[in-house]
């Protein structure tokens, strides 16, 4: 199975995406904002990081990159896409999925172990966990904080798309505690915390976040 | 109208503002010596920017001269002083690169900034020797956590150091974050970064193969920064100066981003034959250095050099600190592939000059020339002083007020009040108010990182060798004694590494002193380079580079004498660090080393009294020797379940940090005859606490015997309980620890 990792020249985590696309036993393919070819992956992560130094609202110019130009469509017929981090915000700002990430509570960029419960086993990306299973990743941005108007909030919540809250403290404000939600198919997920960094405990706090990237091959081999 | 070299033949006594450049009147008559006439403005520019105390290291060179002269003979050392970094051989076809660099006075003038460009202009030296960067760390000093304008200082600080290092993608590992008064008008703040590379990718800064091109590459020029060498980092501040404000560059880290990569590519596709970044004195200094390294001969044009602000003059280009720039030097056939790499990242690049064998420096502007120097007395032949130094008049008072009078709790509910008092002092508080704003996981190879003793990063993730890095200094200890001082920080900073397991090889440095001009300060700092040259001689590990920042005063007060002391060591698999804290098997506590009756310059004596008086610890290199082949041996064999060095705050406090990094209990046995006040705060060197499992206590003992090393067991580790316990003394929850330790930073800074 052939994982896309896009690189946008501000990613800082697409190496770790794609050593997590390893260990779980997927083919990581290296992806270009500059270019509109997915070369033919099966699905796509789009790492954390500063896509294009985000000096402007996080995501807000990413959208316009030629990868985007093929992404979206190919998410809207059903790729599987994981948005972690700066990937989240550049979901929500093409519109894939709803709502937006705005400056920490605290105003202070935030790097801590954080605790999340999986709220939904469904997608593409959570089925290998257990519905209300516990893990800790670890969890660090400066605009992290999920909001949304009530209406969309409790749209979401009633079709089971919110995927992962914050246990113990919410670490940057979200509304209802979100750490990360999906769209109404499931195939493209959005997550503020990093599992691409909980993949080993020598490295990480924990390998609770394997699971996310085990589960969207899990999924292909499905669908296949 | 452009001061070209024609008008200085022509205008000889033309009077120029060499003063308010910062050089001196002999300074002045130097240049016109070399030159045979007066300097054009742009060489004024260019010489007065170079021969600064920042670049030039005019007070300090004599005393520096030992870390060559006193080098220890070591087989790892690939690249010595005198490179923008060391480059040291850790084994496997690796090579890591580190050094240590001051950014105080602009982060005391602009906090977010100044902290901000600090770490890009370390992570540039490390580029500029062909490494990639792979962690930073941040050695931080403030005034009194209360005081005002510390509440203005820190959060700035903290959030650049962060907010640039988090946006270049460099995990943040370790450092430290120290309260002192005399830092209140003078905050210090250094920034260390770590590289590594194969062997076969090291580059030198050096202009080499008459022909070929420099390309000057990165953001465009600007305004900001002009001076910020000679004048911000070289004088000191005083109340009623002038004000020298707008001169703190600003970083783009997304710019640094893009360099990063675009540098590491054309490194690796063979396109470069000579490398430097671009820091203080800009490019000035960048061309006389890869001139005076290389042929010898440069020519440059000026006016090709591309701006962010088309009125700058030639003398503001030549000085500008704009921030992101490198220069490589590149052959024309190379020239194609090197501009296409840099497109491919969103990099303006363009070539300002060409190598040549004249053995001149020279610059055209529009046609005419505006410099004609010969490179090397603008880069390295600068002025050298032997600033008069002497034993301050003070010094044997101070070393006279012992601490032995202040009054020591007796009781066990004292020691406990006095435990927690010092568990929640500043100095000891958890600093993760500070460390939580910074990035440690990204890029995936950090396997330590703070509160452990030492950052930990894998290099080579097959085979899972790595690195370790620690930075330490007590300045007070620096003040009752620099020579030791200087050797306790290397102490500490030895330790610190080799209680993760890995071996120190090498040593870097920033020196930050008061004002070379008082001989007083000029001897606490030959004194702590004299300390640390010989402690480094004597543990066998090379200072590999570093930085001097003098300066560091408001009116006649000096900060505490800083010798900041980085140490890198090497671990061969990372796999087998050892932790600070025992584990969810426990074990038994061992206290290795002697714990002495020694006070003076520490925390205690700081925190609860208010006092610095008397010596401070006693140095024994030879046994920090010792301590570090059985923490090193310990962790091979794997014998240690886990091991933390004792510094500040003493046995208390190390146990305290082990029990909350657990986040479980321990039972500790003072042993019979022992003061518990004088075991659990002195600041004793060459000591640490170590946990083995139950049954492994003979196979400590043979190899702390084979070292000659003092053992003593004082406890067990309780991985089932929530209480830290003295027995026959005081017990103390785990939780009522926590609060107090986590509550002292965010009680002021988020208030």
């Amino acid at each position: 199975m052939r994982v896309g990792v896009v690189t946008f020249p501000g990613t800082l985590d697409d190496r770790d995406a794609a050593r997590a696309v390893r260990l779980a036993g997927g083919e990581p393919v290296a992806l270009w904002h500059g270019d509109d070819d997915l070369r033919g992956v099966d699905a796509v992560v789009l790492p954390g990081g500063f896509s294009y130094g985000d000096y402007l609202r996080c995501g807000a110019i990413s959208r316009f990159a030629p990868v985007m130009t093929s992404l979206v469509p190919a998410a809207q017929g059903g790729l599987p896409v994981l948005g972690i981090c700066n990937g989240f915000q550049i979901l929500c700002e093409s519109h894939l999925l709803p709502g937006a990430l705005t400056r920490n509570g605290s105003l202070h960029f935030v790097c801590r172990d954080q605790r999340l419960r999986i709220e939904n086993t469904g997608t593409a990306w959570t089925r290998d966990f257990v519905s209300g299973q516990e893990i800790v990743i670890p969890l660090k941005n400066g605009e992290g904080c999920f909001v949304a108007d009530d209406a969309t909030l409790d749209e979401i919540e009633r079709e089971g798309r919110v995927i992962a809250r914050y246990l113990d403290v919410n670490p940057n404000g979200s509304r209802r505690d979100i750490a990360g939600i999906s769209n109404a198919r499931g195939n493209v997920v959005g997550l503020m915390p990093h599992p691409e960094h909980a993949v080993d405990p020598l490295t990480g706090p924990t390998a609770d976040g394997l699971p996310f990237f085990t589960s969207v091959l899990t999924a292909l081999v499905d669908a296949s | 109208m452009t001061d070209t070299v024609q008008h200085a033949i022509d205008d000889p006594d033309h009077p120029q503002p060499y003063a308010e450049l910062g050089l001196k009147p002999d300074e002045y008559a130097r240049i016109r010596e070399i030159l045979g006439r007066r300097p054009t403005s742009s060489e004024l520019a260019m010489y007065s920017v170079m021969w600064s105390e920042h670049c030039s290291y005019k007070s300090s060179k004599v005393h520096l001269r030992q870390f060559g002269e006193k080098k220890p003979e070591t087989a790892a050392l690939m690249v010595g002083i005198g490179e923008n970094a060391g480059v040291v051989d850790i084994g496997d076809g690796w090579a890591v690169t580190f050094k240590v660099e001051s950014h105080n006075h602009p982060s005391y003038v602009e906090p977010y900034q100044g902290a901000a460009t600090g770490v890009g202009g370390i992570v540039r030296d490390i580029m500029s020797m062909g490494a990639r960067p792979i962690a930073v760390m941040d050695p931080l000093r403030f005034g009194p956590l209360d005081a005002p304008d510390t509440k203005r200082v820190l959060p700035g600080v903290i959030a650049g150091v962060g907010g640039y290092g988090n946006c270049l993608g460099l995990p943040n590992i370790g450092g430290e974050v120290v309260f002192d008064e005399t830092y209140l008008g003078n905050p210090l703040v250094n920034a260390l970064c770590i590289g590594a590379m194969r062997h076969e990718d090291l580059h030198l800064a050096s202009a080499s193969g008459v022909g070929n091109l420099v390309v000057l590459y990165g953001a465009r020029t600007g305004g900001d920064g002009i001076g910020g060498v000679s004048v911000l980092a070289s004088e000191t501040f005083d109340a009623d100066g002038p004000a020298k404000r707008p001169s703190v560059q600003v970083g783009d880290p997304f710019m640094e981003k893009l360099l990063i990569e675009a540098t590491l590519e054309v490194l690796h596709s063979g396109l470069v034959e000579g490398i430097q970044d671009l820091g203080g004195a800009g490019i000035s200094c960048a061309t006389s250095e890869l001139a005076s390294n290389g042929e010898g001969g440069m020519h440059v044009w000026l006016d090709r050099v591309l701006l962010r602000d088309a009125s700058l003059s030639p003398e503001e280009i030549l000085m500008s600190e704009s921030q992101e720039r490198m220069c490589a030097i590149v052959r024309p056939e190379n020239l194609d592939a090197f501009m296409s790499l840099c497109r491919r990242w969103d990099v303006e690049a363009v070539v300002i000059g060409e190598v040549t064998d004249s053995g001149r420096l020279t610059v055209d502007w529009h046609g005419e020339r505006i410099v004609d120097v010969p490179p090397r007395t603008v880069a390295h032949e600068g002025p050298v002083y032997e600033r008069p130094y002497h034993r301050p008049s003070w010094q044997d008072a101070l070393q006279a007020a012992t601490p032995d009078t202040l009054p020591r709790p007796s009781t066990p509910d004292a020691l406990r009040a006095t435990l927690l008092d010092l568990v929640g002092a500043p100095n000891l508080a958890s600093k993760s108010w500070v460390t939580s704003q910074y990035d440690r996981y990204v890029l995936g190879n950090t396997v330590l990182a703070q509160p452990e003793d030492s950052g930990m990063v894998r290099v080579d993730e097959v085979t899972g060798r790595g690195v370790a890095v620690s930075t330490d200094c007590n300045g007070r200890f620096a003040k009752l004694d620099p020579y030791a001082g200087a050797q306790l920080a290397l102490a500490e900073s030895y330790r610190n590494v080799a209680a993760t397991g890995a071996e120190p090889l090498a040593v870097t440095n920033c020196l930050n002193f008061g004002s070379p001009e008082d001989p007083e300060v000029m001897w606490q700092f030959a004194e702590a380079a004299r300390g640390l040259a010989d402690g480094c001689l004597e543990l066998g590990i090379p200072v590999t580079g570093g930085n001097v920042s003098f300066y560091n005063q408001t009116g006649d007060v000096a900060i505490l004498p800083t010798p900041v002391v980085g140490v890198l060591g090497v671990i061969d698999n990372v796999e087998r660090r050892t932790p600070m804290a025992w584990g969810s098997d426990g074990g038994v506590l061992y206290l290795l080393g002697d714990t002495r009756d020694e006070f003076g310059g520490s925390e205690w004596a700081h925190h609860v009294h208010r006092h610095l008086g008397g010596l401070p610890p006693r140095v024994d290199l030879p046994r920090e020797r010792a301590l570090g082949e059985v923490l090193i041996s310990g962790s091979r064999s794997g014998l240690l379940a886990a091991a933390h060095d004792v510094s500040d705050g003493g046995v208390g406090q190390a146990l305290v940090e082990m029990a909350l990094r657990a986040d479980s209990g321990a039972r500790i046995s003072i042993p019979v005859g022992v003061d518990p006040f004088v075991l659990l705060f002195s600041e004793s060197a060459g000591r640490a606490v170590v946990v083995v499992a139950q049954g492994d206590e003979a196979r400590l003992a043979e190899i702390c015997t084979e070292q000659g090393l003092p053992m003593a067991r004082i406890g067990d580790a309780m991985p089932q309980e929530r209480t830290l316990q003295f027995d026959g003394l005081f017990a103390v929850s785990i939780d009522e620890l926590r609060t107090v330790h986590e509550a002292t930073l965010p009680a002021v800074l988020d208030a």
